[in-house]
């Protein structure tokens, strides 16, 4: 690169010669360079201006076009309130075996209220508190005067309740959507269904989550958005459900029982058609549990309440008598009472003499006899089949209450209690467990799964042998013909079963000598027994001569044979003609 | 006779003051700015009263004090553009020092307010915000420093502006105030780019701020939020850019009519930092075009005048006071179309604001006093004398 000289020498050189000043010279280069150096700077400086300019005109420009884009889409609404698109509100419908609704869903509203937009709260409170009975002014208006801006008043409302409330015309009182769960059915099948509740809450869905029956155990499978809605169908018959629960809840008064259950079973799956349990409740207002579950209309004696359960276990020791071969249906068993054994004495109810055969203990239903036969298996192989029978867990059915009744066994299994177990004492099982092992005993010896939903539930192991199920049949058919039993007797359907009456235990300690739990445990037809039927009062009394009258024979056969008669034809079972 | 005994009536020579004014001002930029301030009232109709409403005053109390403030703003602004170059820079420069003392001074003296950042000077009537006067006066001083620098022999003017660039952008991030502090370093960025910044410096500079944000995006959950929001696809409706965007969308061309907007209910800075949202919601995509077609009036035409300025001090002021104006304004309509990440900065000479409408008058009556047309040098340098 040739640089310019700084001095121009050759330039001064000549000034010089001519006595010129060279510094002027020098001066005017100076200027020059500067002069060019600045139109270089002002020429780059242009150069940037018009770049940033550009720039500018492109920047507002895009702003321009975004704008116009956006002013050109649609808009999306923006919406209050939390997380309310995220709460699914489409509950599916419960339908019974037959397509019938059990549970549904309705719309209705529910009511909030925003104070800072209301024209008079005084008035809107007053209003209020006309329309519900359990609002008061003062209440609503101090909630309405707190510097909220945002009150909850109902959770739904009836169509009648939101015209009104529309009819006070403020308009700081606002409604938001809802779907309600509806059982059209009331309290029938209460217990099965359970009932719901408002989970999370938004001011445009509200949650609806299980509390409890299949409401609660099918929660997932009823709100899954995935499952479209499907609805759950149960094994649960309508028709037959409300005959039962109809009979039962008669019977129960006729019996001035405080309490009743009955558990209705296909013998051959475990299906459950019916089950019941007084007094019921309304499942689209579930009450709360009172001070003792037990006692509370919300509590399900037939799958979550423990019960002794007398001598409708005898059978099973009978079975278990003719399992081990030591024992023929006609053995002939020392009933002589009463049996002593250390400081306590088992009788009978009757004295039933020396000698009875194995039938007849069961026929007759003899306390010593079953716990002679018990004794001679033991307790480990009473233990071991009642586990095969299930009765020493609680039962698998899709009921969350079942699945955490747990059965009372005795803390220590002394040859006592395998005695008094022998006869359905010093061990508490559901009346659902009852149904499963007479569903053993009236399929033919499998063990079934009791299920409410349907085609659920299923055949098991093998418990008890064709032949001794067969027998045991026999003799439970022989306690109705000529047993505890008669009054079971239903023209046509061949009832076989076994009573039970327990003396109910006192919490104080011991038992009570006038409370009892009455039960019949029952199939028919006895020769091929398609359905178990379970009945449970309890507390039941009735007033028949002098005596009043408790045992199950009484009061809980009446009752179970009336309920076979409603619901035999209501399953399409013919009567069968008269033997003979 | 009376010329003879005393002399003629001393007329000054050349022409008066307000036709010659009225003669080498921008007339359209001056035209746009009225335009800017009549837009800013209509809006300010719509905006405010919901927070008027809030705070239990009349309605129109911020639209009237919206009035008052904007005929003190361009009676300042029309006093501020007849000043000469020269007069503009040494006023400004005592003004700088005024306005650094007093930013100085605001962890003392000080009010926040209640919104968490020192930057205001409560006077009763009325708050003033030090950095507000501080943005134009910096550029006059910036351009000169770095027109200095043209000189033979001068100070190295550059070196010094950019340090009092990071002086003032550290005192205004401790506030904290981002947005004004993104403002100065931005002009400054400007300014040395058209006083010949060398591109690689240049480059450096912007790989510089971008490892700024990366370490704030890292190290504050403040900016990350924003950023993140912004760079998510889709807007949550319920935030501040959520019913902006809305209210964009609900305007369409034309608005949803005067006084019918909602947004302004839903939105604690309608009436400052998105009004540009309420604008689009009443008066629609008509009335943002206006807008931006005022900011892109001032900010361009005055750029394409200062082309043809000689002067380094003028052309640099120009650059920066304009640079400054439209880098505002772009920030705050970019948030509210969601082109930027959110950034609370207000719409100059629009959005409701006393102390900086005054500051931003002030800031555009020199804009206008920089870009008069005055006698360049051409000539002079054509025949050689130099500057």
């Amino acid at each position: 690169m040739i640089r310019a000289p700084l001095r121009p020498l050759a330039r001064i050189l000549t000034a010089r010669a001519n006595g010129e000043d060279p510094d002027r010279i020098e001066a005017e280069a100076r200027a020059a360079r500067m002069r060019a150096k600045l139109r270089a700077e002002r020429q780059r400086a242009e150069r940037r201006l018009w770049l940033l300019a550009a720039t500018f005109l492109m920047a507002f420009g895009t702003v321009a076009g975004r704008m116009g884009v956006l002013a050109a889409s649609d808009p999306v609404e923006p919406e209050n309130g939390y997380a309310a698109a995220h709460i699914a509100n489409q509950r599916a419908d419960i339908l019974d075996a037959k397509g019938r609704i059990l549970a549904t869903n309705l719309r209705t509203n529910s009511l909030y209220a925003q104070p800072h937009m209301m024209v008079d709260k005084v008035a809107a409170a007053n209003g209020l508190a006309e329309i519900f009975p359990d609002i008061t002014a003062e209440g609503m208006l101090a909630q309405f005067e707190k510097r909220k801006k945002f009150v909850w008043i109902k959770r739904s409302l009836s169509p009648e309740q939101l015209q009104a409330v529309h009819d006070l015309g403020e308009p700081g009182l606002l409604f938001g959507p809802r779907e309600m769960r509806l059982y059209p059915n009331g309290p029938i099948a209460a217990h099965v269904l359970g009932g719901t509740r408002f989970g999370q809450e938004g001011v445009h869905a509200a949650e609806v989550i299980g509390m409890a029956g299949v409401e609660l155990t099918y929660d997932k499978f009823l709100r899954d958005p995935a499952e479209a809605g499907k609805p759950l169908e149960l094994s649960i018959d309508l028709s037959v459900q409300a005959a039962v629960e109809q009979v039962l809840a008669g019977g129960m008064v006729l019996m001035n029982a405080k309490g009743a259950a009955a558990v209705l079973m296909e013998a051959d799956t475990g299906q459950i058609v019916a089950l019941a349990s007084l007094p019921d409740f309304d499942p689209n207002k579930r009450p709360q549990a009172g001070a003792d579950p037990a006692e509370s209309p919300i509590f399900n004696r037939a799958a979550q309440g423990v019960y002794e359960m007398g001598s409708t276990l005898k059978i099973f020791t009978a079975a278990m008598g003719l399992e081990t071969g030591l024992y023929a249906a006609s053995t002939m068993i020392d009933t002589k009472g009463p049996l002593v054994w250390g400081k306590f004495k088992i009788r009978d109810f009757h004295d039933y003499g020396p000698l009875l055969s194995l039938r007849d203990v069961i026929v007759k239903s003899s306390n010593i006899g079953t716990a002679r036969i018990a004794i001679e298996a033991g307790a480990e192989r009473q233990k071991a089949y009642l586990r095969k029978l299930g009765f020493l867990e609680p039962v698998p059915v899709e009921l969350p209450e079942a699945r955490r009744s747990k059965p009372l066994l005795p803390s220590r299994w002394s040859e006592l209690s395998t005695m008094t177990i022998s006869y359905g004492h010093g061990i508490a099982i559901t009346p659902l467990h009852l149904a499963t092992g007479y569903a053993t005993v009236a399929n033919g010896g499998m063990k079934v799964t009791p299920s409410l939903v349907k085609g659920g539930g299923g055949v098991g192991e093998r418990v008890i042998s064709e032949k001794t199920s067969a027998e045991l049949r026999s003799m439970l058919r022989a306690v109705v013909t000529e047993g505890t039993a008669s009054l079971g007797e239903v023209p046509g359907y061949n009832v076989g079963g076994k009573t039970g009456t327990a003396d109910k235990p006192n919490p104080q300690g011991g038992y009570y000598d006038d409370k009892v739990m009455a039960t019949f445990a029952s199939m028919f037809p006895a020769e091929d027994p398609k359905y178990v039927l379970i009945v449970t009062l309890d507390e039941p009394e009735i007033q028949l001569g002098r005596d009043p009258k408790r045992t199950a024979g009484w009061t809980a056969v009446p009752v179970a044979a009336e309920m076979i008669r409603r619901i035999a034809p209501l399953m399409n079972m013919h009567p069968q003609p008269k033997e003979g | 006779m009376t010329e003879m005994v005393f002399g003629v009536v001393p007329a000054k020579a050349g022409e008066p003051l307000l036709p010659r004014w009225w003669r080498t001002v921008d007339t359209w930029t001056l035209l746009a700015i009225v335009g800017l301030f009549a837009v800013g009232l209509t809006l300010g109709l719509a905006a405010s009263p919901p927070l008027a409403t809030r705070n239990g005053l009349d309605p129109f109390h911020y639209v009237s004090r919206q009035a008052f403030f904007g005929m003190l703003a361009l009676t300042a602004m029309i006093f501020t553009s007849m000043l000469p170059p020269k007069l503009l820079r040494r006023l400004a420069v005592v003004g700088f020092v005024g306005a650094f003392i007093a930013l100085a001074l605001l962890p003392v003296f000080g009010t926040d307010f209640g919104k968490g950042a020192t930057r205001w000077y409560s006077l009763g009537f009325a708050a003033v915000q030090p950095s507000e006067f501080l943005k134009p006066t910096f550029v006059i001083l910036t351009a000169w420093l770095m027109a200095a620098n043209y000189e033979a022999g001068g100070p190295p003017g550059k070196a010094i502006s950019f340090g009092i660039a990071v002086v003032l952008v550290v005192m205004l991030i401790l506030q904290p105030d981002f947005g004004q502090a993104s403002l100065i370093l931005g002009a400054w960025g400007l300014m040395y780019f058209v006083a010949g910044a060398s591109m690689v410096l240049l480059l450096v500079l912007a790989g510089l701020v971008m490892v700024g944000g990366v370490l704030a995006y890292q190290t504050s959950d403040h900016v990350a939020r924003r950023i993140d929001g912004f760079l998510s696809p889709d807007l949550d409706p319920r935030t501040q850019l959520g019913f902006a965007t809305n209210a964009i969308q609900e305007g369409g061309i034309l608005g949803v009519g005067v006084g019918e907007g909602t947004v302004k209910w839903s939105l604690p800075d309608a009436h400052t930092d998105f009004i540009i949202a309420v604008a689009a919601e009443e008066f629609g995509l008509v009335m943002c075009l206006v807008i931006i077609l005022l900011f892109g009036t001032v900010v361009i035409r005055s750029m394409v005048r200062l082309v043809r300025e000689r002067d380094p001090f003028v052309r640099l002021a120009g650059t920066g006071l304009a640079a400054m104006f439209g880098l505002q304004a772009l920030i705050n309509m970019g948030v509210a179309v969601r082109l930027l990440p959110a950034k609370g900065m207000t719409l100059p000479f629009v959005s409701y604001g006393g102390s900086s409408l005054l500051a931003a008058g002030i800031a555009l009556g020199m804009l206008l006093a920089l870009t008069r047309e005055r006698p360049q040098d051409t000539l002079s340098e054509i025949i050689g004398r130099g500057r």
